[in-house]
């Protein structure tokens, strides 16, 4: 692997290339015709200056915010049921048992058709995308917690009550850990999919949020403001990302990192 | 010293019911005594069920028949007054080195910073003393051995089960923590079973030697008393003529029983 400086240029390099080649073939005739007509794929400099006037003009921030707003609760209210139901049904095999059907058949419902239902039921203001988000949060760490309270293992469960741990002594040393252990390696996926359903439920009825931008330049065949909108998404959700590894880094510090080397 | 023993098995027989609706026998009709403060290890081949007894006297697993007394009190559940050195490991690992020994004590009721004070003393006896913040990856497979060691030592239990805890080891780190087992053993004598497929490891450190026959329905075939004078050093003691003579008496027992396990399991 290269040094951290050359393979970030590296990276920048695949970027600065695909934008000028986006440039060429939008801007400069070749006989007689441009590849990329701008009318359906617009032009870097008109993305840019977009943003440019989004950002300086303000009207960017109330969107990004109601977004932001959406996937954080999105993902507490998802994350808070999964955690206390995906144990629940860990430590009660009864319940489990009854529900495993009901619960494979939501899971396996595509979310999007939801999204209708939910603006019905809870107007177009931002809890039906909240909701949306739920139902996808939800089920990855519902899914993880219950994997990770069954996964203890025998021998260190063992060890536990030897160790002379009471039933709910084992619940706060063992399995909670556990379980939010694993519920803290799919923190990636969860956030992720908060965003996505924050995102799709704009896009689907809405009158803010990212979603909403980029419907709207659609409407009006405005492609320039459809690619500004998905620019902003894409940086977006790569801060978040940034924040959650931060997060991870402090959560679990107890854990092996393969492949990185330690200073021991 | 009381009369009663600290553990005795009497008759003890373990079945295991299988998928196919038949029974495996693991143990048939084991009877072993061990004493207030003696050092007892059983050595058998592989997969004949040493851990199992092991397991009985913790009260991990119950009997299916026979009968399994603690201080002359039958056993009834987890065996409170034991501590259990476990095979694979048994750290928690999202706690450190000095919350993974304070824990037993925390447990019990000890107000968290006296767990902790006694925990980082137990760390720096095992001579982890430096390691306290470490996670367990974070340590090797002996450092991790030692904070388990501590971890059940911490308690005071009155019989310590050990299930082949140096086992993953390499030779020259096996023999630093027998070492650092008998010293520590020697301060208190708890009664200890000590399970191990090393007959070598067995002698060094026993008081008794006790042979299981291959399994199943493995049985106890031997028991030979260790005259080697304490305090002992591991790598010293195996020189004497003594540990020699007794070696290749019970090497001589145990040697058909090994091969009958081997043509068992397939060699493996």
């Amino acid at each position: 692997m290269p040094s951290r400086p050359t393979l970030i240029a590296l990276q920048l390099l695949v970027a600065v290339v695909a934008i000028a080649i986006w440039h060429v073939f939008s801007t400069v005739p070749i006989f007689g015709a441009k590849l990329l007509p701008p009318f359906f794929f617009s032009t870097p400099t008109d993305v840019a200056s977009r943003i440019v006037k989004w950002f300086v003009e303000g009207t960017i921030w109330k969107h990004l915010w109601i977004t932001l707003l959406e996937a954080t609760l999105a993902f507490v209210i998802g994350s808070v049921a999964g955690v206390l139901i995906g144990f629940w049904f860990a430590r009660k095999p009864l319940i489990n048992a009854i529900f495993d059907p009901y619960v494979k058949m939501m899971n396996a419902l595509p979310r999007v058709v939801l999204a209708p239902i939910f603006a019905l039921w809870l107007g177009l203001g931002i809890w039906s995308k909240v909701a949306l988000g739920v139902t996808l949060v939800f089920f990855i760490v519902f899914f993880n917690v219950y994997q990770g309270v069954k996964e203890v293992s025998p021998t260190v469960l063992a060890n536990a009550r030897m160790l002379g741990m009471s039933e709910r002594q084992l619940m706060r040393h063992v399995y909670w850990p556990s379980a939010l252990s694993w519920m803290f390696s799919s923190l990636h996926t969860s956030v992720g999919f908060a965003v996505v359903g924050a995102v799709v439920g704009e896009y689907l009825g809405s009158a803010a949020g990212l979603g909403y931008i980029i419907q709207q330049a659609e409407g009006t065949f405005d492609v320039a403001g459809v690619f500004a909108g998905m620019f902003v998404l894409a940086a977006f959700v790569i801060v978040i990302d940034g924040c959650v590894t931060l997060i991870e880094k402090r959560l679990l510090v107890w854990r092996p990192v393969a492949a990185e080397t330690r200073t021991t | 010293m009381g009369e009663t023993a600290a553990v005795a098995l009497s008759e003890v027989s373990i079945a295991f019911r299988l998928a196919d609706g038949g029974a495996y026998e693991a143990v048939q009709s084991a009877t072993l005594n061990v004493e207030d403060g003696e050092f007892v290890a059983i050595v058998g081949p592989t997969g004949c069920g040493k851990t199992t007894l092991l397991n009985v006297a913790a009260g991990l697993f119950p009997p299916s028949h026979g009968r399994a007394e603690i201080f002359g009190a039958g056993l009834d559940g987890l065996n409170g007054q034991a501590g259990y050195l476990f095979q694979q490991e048994a750290l928690f690992p999202w706690k450190t080195a000095l919350e993974n020994v304070a824990i037993g004590l925390e447990v019990a009721g000890t107000p968290r910073t006296e767990a902790r004070y006694r925990a980082q003393d137990w760390l720096t006896r095992v001579g982890l003393g430096a390691f306290a913040e470490r996670y367990p990856h974070m340590l090797s497979g002996g450092q991790r051995k030692r904070v388990g060691l501590a971890q059940v030592l911490i308690r005071d239990p009155k019989i310590l089960l050990m299930d082949e805890p140096f086992g993953p080891l390499d030779a020259q780190t096996r023999q630093i923590m027998g070492n650092l087992l008998l010293e520590l053993w020697s301060a208190d004598r708890k009664a200890v079973m000590f399970v191990t497929h090393d007959l070598e490891e067995a002698i060094a450190l026993s008081d008794r030697v006790v042979i299981m026959s291959a399994g199943p329905s493995a049985r106890i075939m031997g028991d030979w008393r260790v005259p080697l004078p304490r305090p002992r050093d591991i790598a010293e003691v195996k020189l004497e003529r003594a540990f020699h003579e007794l070696h290749r008496e019970i090497w001589q027992a145990l040697k058909d029983e090994v091969m009958k396990g081997y043509a068992q399991t397939g060699g493996g």
